[in-house]
């Protein structure tokens, strides 16, 4: 196989890979948001929770998405390395912030987003001792 | 007070139950070849493994605590706290694992720590 096709498969499937488990949790979190507060821990108010949440269509949606990003990820593991995926995936963090502040109208301070900054960074670091994948 | 609780059981149930599927695996072995009949085979047997449901059930655990937590708290928090992941490897490999970490891995865990500290209070 020549480099080029694999090196576009390999950014098509990071792309999805980091698009999906964003979309994932920012729709899981707007069907929890329409369940609404858990504050009673109880058995039986769980379990009138856990049927809202297993019948609302977001949680569904969210469910399917991370299912998406699920399967990018193992096939993208099939031919490269983790310390090469995982540096690269860093950049979800910020994209969950950026999908909250526009699809969920979540404020983000300044602050927030030096935080968020500073995860991207810390996890690129985290696993980018030894990239190793050549494409 | 709560949000930090459900963090911490978020990525402590979410790694644990990694580190246990992934001692299911090891016991059962490489998948090899990667036909759809062998891994549907491995895949029977995973599932009469003890640590596979004991993984199992902490990924559980792990998941219904982040759907309480987004229940309240902003995904831009949630989310990236989710990265305190990284420090909890870092250090299981230092001491529980006895490994070597990197100078460079533990930069990039204080980063995070510090990321997630300015998350917290904003």
């Amino acid at each position: 196989m020549s480099a080029r096709p694999l090196h576009k498969k390999t950014y098509a499937l990071l792309a999805s890979m980091v698009f999906f488990s964003s979309l994932g949790n920012v729709l899981l979190s707007r069907g929890m948001k329409q369940i609404g507060e858990i504050r009673d821990f109880s058995p039986a108010a769980l379990a009138t929770v856990f049927v809202k949440v297993f019948t609302n269509g977001s949680i569904w949606l969210g469910i399917l998405s991370l299912l998406v990003f699920f399967v990018s990820y193992l096939l993208l593991l099939s031919w490269a390395d983790f310390s090469y995926v995982q540096p690269a995936s860093a950049i979800g963090y910020a994209l969950v912030a950026v999908l909250g502040y526009f699809v969920l109208g979540e404020f983000v301070s300044m602050t927030r987003w030096t935080g968020v900054l500073f995860i991207c960074a810390g996890v690129a670091l985290v696993g980018g001792t030894e990239p190793r994948t050549g494409f | 007070m709560r949000l930090v609780l459900f963090i911490a059981i978020v990525v402590l149930g979410g790694t644990a139950g990694d580190i246990a599927v992934s001692h299911a695996m090891k016991q059962i072995g490489e998948v090899h070849p990667l036909r759809p009949s062998v891994i549907a085979r491995v895949l029977g047997r995973a599932f009469r493994t003890g640590w596979m449901w004991i993984g199992i059930a902490l990924m559980a655990v792990g998941f219904f605590s982040l759907l309480a937590l987004l229940s309240w708290a902003d995904v831009s928090v949630v989310v990236p706290a989710t990265a305190l992941s990284y420090v909890a490897g870092a250090l299981g490999a230092k001491f529980l694992l006895h490994e070597e970490v990197a100078p460079v891995r533990w930069a990039g865990v204080l980063l995070v720590c510090l990321g997630v500290a300015l998350i917290s209070v904003s």
